[in-house]
């Protein structure tokens, strides 16, 4: 399958500074992917360069087989901007209508659309008086504009609160469903996890890593932890049995092994029988995967 | 087409919510009331009906008026949508620069269009009632709305062009305010203060008519009047409209908002996100 989006290379100056170093990746129809990255990574100015808004310095980016921002790239991408902004004075229909008719399609679509993102009620009233969440739904609504074949969307989950951000990733699967193609950049480590297909981490303009969240997590290779909790009266001679724990204040103790060293542990501690209270695994967290890949050189 | 004509719609619906449909007729309506019955004490002038006697000075309030309401009009489009954040989602869009000035363009003429015909024809109707005669003026009137409405259409796109140069809409606005005072004042001031020290030389036959077709403003006044045949009694920098043949300034006044225009969408071209 030809893939939908592909940047080789990529390289984007501002000034002295690199925003983006030679950044490779390639994104094929119905895939989700989630680009992850500290404040200033360079999430938002690489999608800007995919949608053609900005000139990049180096490397090879083609949407849809197209250059980005070419009338035929701009005609099959949809673009949700990471603070979303539209003229106050106009009314949710209104605007959509004007959407619509810029890409060719019939503005009776309007109210469907803004029934899609729940927004129906509003739809008469002037985008000045909506809270943020509703202007972010706004968005969102005219990205479902005539089936595009690539979605990016920065952070299109700020703003939404819990029960919207749901309906929004089941959006977005339909869409995927039917092919469409999805950049999305996100602070949402949960989210992110469940409900997309493949992750990136851009740091300081390099992309760090990239894949499935499991790959991800075998690459990281981090320590799972583990909580024992003693028995009463056998605290001491679970102390002795592991040397290498420490002991936190309530008494309980704390280990930590390798992936591969995980089982063994278990067996450990579990042939210590009734001097075992109970015990927890704590695998690594996305955050620490994250942070794992995202840490910035010197910190 | 469709493009251009859904931008001039939301436009539309922009500057009729922000008020400026009835701030521009507003203005119009009364200055050319205004206007009208100032002149309409009796005048010692014969064979000349009371409506052309009126469109005349009417064509010195639009030098005016016409200008400033286009630039009032124009300075926000570029560097409000800037300002407001429209512009990156916009420029995503399937849709070329130049379409989405047309737009703009086409809704901005819509309402000048409008202004000057409500505000022209309530100064006529108190002309042809106080005159029945004068509806032998009502060509010199439909005239003068054509050619204000392509006198705004060069100020709108001069006022686009500095919108999008500017990038801020208080920038924009100053420079708008500034190219007013140049366009429509210092530079009749300058003209009229060379043909004074040169007292009917090489300046006031040779420079001056190129002079005034260079100016969209002069060459809108110089084509009423000389179309109307008034040029004799306006006197002043009118009376060097005699000398300009009347193909000549209505060229000016044609190529003018071309050219504008032109300009307005090489400044748009040039902004970048
Ligand atoms: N127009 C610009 N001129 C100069 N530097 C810029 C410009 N736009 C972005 N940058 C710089 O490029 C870097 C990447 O910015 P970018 O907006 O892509 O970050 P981001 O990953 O989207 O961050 P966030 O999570 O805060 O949205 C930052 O250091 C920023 O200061
Ligand atoms: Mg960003």
């Amino acid at each position: 399958m030809t893939p939908t989006l592909t940047l080789s290379r990529l390289t984007k100056r501002f000034g002295g500074m690199e925003a983006l170093k030679a950044v490779s990746l390639s994104l094929e129809p119905g895939k989700r992917a989630a680009l992850l990255g500290h404040n200033g990574a360079g999430k938002s100015t690489l999608m800007k360069i995919v949608l053609g808004l900005i000139p990049f310095d180096g490397g090879e980016v083609s949407v849809c087989g197209a250059a980005p921002g070419s009338p035929s790239a701009r005609a099959q991408v949809a673009y949700l901007p990471e603070n979303v902004a539209f003229h106050p004075a106009l009314t949710g229909e209104e605007q959509l209508r004007h959407y619509l008719a810029l890409r060719g399609e019939s503005p009776r679509q309007a109210m469907e659309l803004l029934g899609r993102v729940g927004l129906a009620h509003a739809a008469q009233r002037r985008i000045g008086t909506y809270s943020k969440g509703m202007r972010q739904r706004v968005g969102l609504a005219q990205t479902l504009i005539g089936r595009p074949r690539l979605l990016v969307l920065d952070e299109p989950t700020s703003g939404l609160d819990p029960v919207s951000r749901r309906d929004f990733y089941d959006l977005l699967d339909g869409l995927a469903a039917e092919g469409t193609a999805i950049l999305l950049s996100s602070h949402v480590l949960t989210e992110v996890e469940a409900r997309t297909d493949s992750i990136l981490i851009l740091s300081g303009g390099q992309l760090v890593a990239e894949g499935t969240l499991a790959a991800l997590r075998a690459r990281a290779a981090l320590p799972v932890a583990f909580s024992v909790f003693p028995a009463p009266g056998h605290e001491a001679s679970l102390a002795a049995a592991f040397p290498e724990a420490a002991a936190d204040a309530d008494g309980h103790l704390r280990l930590s092994c390798t992936q591969a060293e995980k089982l063994p542990l278990i067996a450990r501690i579990a042939a210590l029988g009734d001097h075992v209270a109970d015990l927890d695994v704590v695998p690594p967290s996305l955050e620490d995967i994250y942070s794992h890949f995202s840490r910035r050189d010197g910190q | 087409m469709s493009r251009i004509l859904a931008t001039a719609i939301s436009e539309f619906r922009i500057a009729f919510r922000n008020r400026w449909v009835s701030i521009a007729t507003g203005m119009m309506v009364l200055f050319a009331l205004v206007l009208a019955a100032a002149g309409s004490a009796p005048t010692g002038d014969v064979g000349v009906d009371r409506l052309s006697v009126t469109v005349a000075s009417l064509t010195s309030l639009a030098v005016y008026l016409v200008p400033l309401l286009a630039l009032l009009m124009s300075f926000d489009a570029v560097a409000g949508e800037v300002e407001r954040g429209t512009l990156p989602l916009l420029l995503t869009y399937p849709v070329s620069r130049l379409q989405i000035l047309l737009g703009k363009l086409l809704a901005h003429l819509a309402i000048l269009a409008l202004a000057v015909t409500l505000g022209y024809g309530a100064a006529a109707l108190v002309a042809v009632w106080s005159d029945p005669g004068a509806v032998q003026g009502l060509g010199s009137l439909w005239r003068l709305i054509w050619t204000s409405v392509l006198l705004g259409a060069t100020f709108l796109g001069a006022g686009y062009a500095l919108s999008a140069l500017a990038r801020r809409p208080s920038g924009a606005a100053g420079l708008a305010i500034a190219l007013w005072l140049v366009a429509v004042v210092l530079y009749d001031l300058a003209l009229l203060a060379l043909i004074v020290t040169d007292g009917g030389g090489a300046f006031t036959t040779r420079a001056l008519p190129v002079a005034l077709l260079a100016n969209p403003a002069d060459a809108f006044r110089v084509f009423n009047l000389s179309a109307a045949e008034a040029v004799a009694a306006a006197g002043g920098i009118g009376g060097a409209a005699g000398a300009i043949p009347l193909w000549q300034s209505a060229a000016s006044l044609f190529l003018w908002p071309l050219a504008a225009i032109g300009l307005a969408v090489a400044a748009f071209r040039k902004v970048t996100l």
